[in-house]
């Protein structure tokens, strides 16, 4: 009784520090993709400088509740994403898929970058 | 296959003899034995009609004495040592075509068949900025004019030369029906005259002579900008019957214009006594001495260099080089001096596409309200109104109506002497801190090229550093614009000299890639240099017959197709405005909005470049392979071919 509480708990805790912790990746690769996030940031979040300021999404994207908000409202180049056109459940997914992207390797190790 | 030894004439005068023979017994008789001694034939004969048509003597009154007037055209054009004329074959040009093969040798200038004259002006553009020669383009009338006009323009915008002529037949009364009619114009240079510098219409051949040569000094003192001349069918047809009497002026260049010398020394005051001068060109540097002079002038001042890259104007392996860092530097400057500058406004004001104000977007200063604003460029000569490449009016403090590079000299020598000898060690201590900025700028570019590296579509950064390690030890040049694949190419690549990169089509008008590509690898061939063009696929389908023409003429150039599969500029602004009106892009069965994506079916590019008799490889798709293929097409360019490789990218 005393374990299955604990579990409870647990569950209870890891989802109130981060709504997407049951995200689907997969599921938000789609989304990533369908929605046309890919169209400006590339299809694994690395971003341009001549479509997104030269900064990549991935690895380690915004805080949740930074991202969740800028997504929504932003007013500069980047047009928002109401939830009338993107569901909260398809950007949590969109932002497990971004968590799942691996780093880079340092540019330091790619020959073809030291020329 | 041996050849058969009889030659299609003699084997069509045969037929002619041998048909006019079955209708006389006695003809029969008579040639029958020729046809029995000649080879047989490969080809099916023709008829006895067309044997005839073929074969007949025409109608024409004995040879005129003189010379065809599109002779001495000829005579005129190679008084300016024009080395190349890629066109379209055209009825209304027929006489000065046959007299540029046959009467000049086709030699200064050699004819080039192009598959459209889009791509033969786009071609005269990209050697132009390689060569810093004009060529000459010829188009068909009404119709070749037109189909050429987007290059032109083109042209316009990226101040460019080109001298165009439009065949055309004025004399209604002589020039035959039908086809030829609907080509004629009574003013032809009307359709391209709000983008040309100057055009006239000739109505004798010494006043072609005039026009001729007065067309080709206007078009090269600048602003370089294109020019148009009728070329009228009669002229061209018409005997010369007094040769000496007619002339051809001597060209003599034109003296660029300079910028007015207390001009000069007022902007040089005020670069030499600021705290935060910028220097930005565009398409300033158009040789390697103008690259030369903009060092002496950066390194004078220890000012940091925005290269807007309409030309390569300053070395970016320079530590001055801070193209990384412009909007800060924009916006700490005290001093900026522009130099070319396609757009002033822009590089001051930053506008933001997010639908405010009505839909037009935020608009915002990026500048100090104290900053002190210099302008060289000689677009200011330009009178044209129509078009809108003067862009928006950006009040300066010091404008000249100068060519920036020609002013380069007094400019650099009005600062040394201009320069405080007590700032010289904050001067010092300047250049040391945009040493340092330049290094960390390096190191977090390829830091950025590290993300994606592995990915499918292949990104950007790994297609551009997998094709320079192939050519890094080559004399090459990059012919294509980069601002489509993140710019990579120029920031990632070392990029020191004028022909390392030579700017983007001007007007952006889709069709210019593929074309001034091959014009400028013609010149880098000439050279003995190496072309490389990174080709966006939308681009390619306007104007792929160019490839055959490169093949044709054995044009050395590796293609490396940016084939995001989208006309991806598109994709992103369709996107961009149905979100704002909470709608979302429908996108049917494609990956992007309906009408933005080249897809369902993809285009395979290997399989194009190789039906038009070119070596290609790919689409590739996956990192690993791009090495191997790339290695394959290089040796291929440097035996003297072009080739192709298609790479399925990531889409900037």
């Amino acid at each position: 009784m005393v374990v299955r509480a604990l579990i409870v708990l647990s569950v209870t805790m890891i989802f109130a520090q981060d709504p997407t912790a049951a995200a689907s990746t997969e599921h938000g690769k789609v989304a990533y993709m369908q929605h046309g996030c890919w169209q400006c940031h590339g299809t694994v979040g690395q971003g341009s400088i001549a479509t997104s300021g030269g900064k990549p999404l991935a690895p380690d994207p915004l805080p949740w509740e930074t991202f969740s908000s800028f997504v929504r409202s932003t007013n500069r180049a980047m047009p928002p994403y109401s939830d009338k056109i993107l569901t909260e459940g398809d950007l949590e997914d969109i932002y497990a898929y971004l968590q799942s992207i691996p780093k880079p390797a340092d540019a330091k190790t790619i020959p073809l970058l030291n020329p | 296959m041996a050849r058969s030894k009889i030659d299609r004439r003699k084997f069509l005068a045969g037929v002619a003899l041998a048909g006019a023979a079955s209708a006389s017994p006695e003809g029969a008789k008579a040639t029958t034995p020729i046809m029995e001694r000649a080879p047989r034939p490969s080809a099916l004969r023709p008829s006895a009609a067309v044997a005839a048509a073929e074969t007949g003597t025409p109608q024409i009154s004995a040879k005129p004495a003189g010379m065809p007037g599109s002779d001495f055209m000829v005579d005129v054009i190679k008084s300016l040592d024009i080395p190349y004329l890629p066109s379209n074959p055209a009825q209304s040009f027929r006489g000065l075509h046959e007299s540029l093969i046959d009467y000049g040798g086709n030699k200064k200038p050699e004819f080039l068949t192009c598959t459209h004259e889009e791509t033969s002006v786009a071609m005269a553009h990209g050697y132009f900025k390689i060569a810093g020669k004009p060529l000459l383009v010829l188009c068909h009338g009404t119709v070749g004019l037109q189909h050429a006009a987007m290059a032109i323009y083109n042209a316009w915008c990226d101040r460019v030369p080109v001298i165009v002529m439009g065949g055309t037949d004025l004399d209604a009364s002589k020039r035959p029906p039908g086809v030829p009619t609907f080509h004629s114009a009574q003013d032809v240079c009307a359709l391209v005259r709000d983008f040309t510098k100057w055009d006239d219409q000739p109505v004798s051949l010494q006043h072609f002579a005039q026009s001729f040569v007065r067309a080709y000094k206007l078009a090269m003192t600048p602003p370089y900008e294109p020019v148009a001349l009728a070329l009228d069918a009669e002229l061209q047809e018409m005997t010369v019957r007094d040769r000496p009497k007619l002339t051809i002026p001597r060209y003599v260049p034109t003296a660029p214009p300079q910028g007015d010398l207390n001009a000069v020394r007022e902007a040089a005051r005020l670069l030499a006594n600021a705290e935060h001068p910028v220097i930005v060109a565009d398409k300033c540097a158009r040789t390697a001495n103008g690259v030369r002079l903009l060092v002496e002038l950066a390194e004078a001042l220890q000012a940091p260099v925005i290269d807007q890259k309409g030309r390569m104007n300053f070395p970016n392996t320079h530590p001055l080089s801070q193209n990384a860092r412009s909007r800060a530097l924009i916006g700490e400057a005290d001093v900026i001096l522009g130099l070319e500058l396609s757009d002033y406004w822009a590089t001051v004001n930053a506008f933001i596409d997010n639908g405010e104000i009505d839909g037009t977007g935020l608009q915002e200063s990026q500048i100090k309200p104290t900053v002190k604003l210099i302008s060289i460029s000689s677009v200011l000569l330009n009178t044209k109104s129509n078009y809108q490449d003067f862009q928006r009016l950006q009040v300066v403090d010091i404008e000249m109506a100068a060519d920036a590079e020609a002013t380069l000299p007094a400019l650099i020598e009005a600062v040394k002497q201009t320069l405080p000898s007590g700032r010289k060690a904050a001067i010092e201590a300047r250049g040391a801190a945009m040493k340092k900025a330049w290094s960390e700028a390096r190191d977090r570019t390829r830091q950025a090229a590290a993300y994606a590296w592995d990915a499918s579509p292949i990104s950007t950064a790994r297609m551009a550093m997998e094709v320079y390690a192939q050519i890094k030890d080559l004399d090459w040049s990059s012919v294509g614009g980069d601002r489509q694949l993140s710019s990579w190419p120029s920031r990632l690549w070392p990029m020191e000299k004028y022909y390392h990169h030579i700017g983007g089509p001007g007007g952006y008008g889709i069709g210019y890639g593929a074309p001034a590509a091959v014009g400028a690898a013609l010149a880098n061939r000439d050279a003995g240099r190496f072309s490389i063009n990174f080709q966006p696929d939308g681009d390619m389908m306007y104007s792929p017959g160019v490839l055959w023409t490169a093949v044709h003429h054995g044009i050395p150039l590796l293609t490396v197709m940016h084939n995001n599969r989208g006309y991806h500029q598109e994709v992103m602004h369709v996107q961009r405005v149905a979100n704002r009106r909470d709608r979302i892009a429908y996108a049917g069965k494609d990956l992007g909005p309906i009408g933005t994506r080249i897809e369902n079916p993809v285009i395979d590019y290997g399989k194009l470049a190789g039906s038009l008799g070119m070596w290609s490889a790919g689409p590739i798709t996956d990192p690993k392979d791009l090495a191997p293929a790339l290695k394959k097409a290089v040796q291929v360019v440097k035996a003297g071919e072009p080739a192709l490789v298609d790479v399925v990218t990531q889409p900037r």
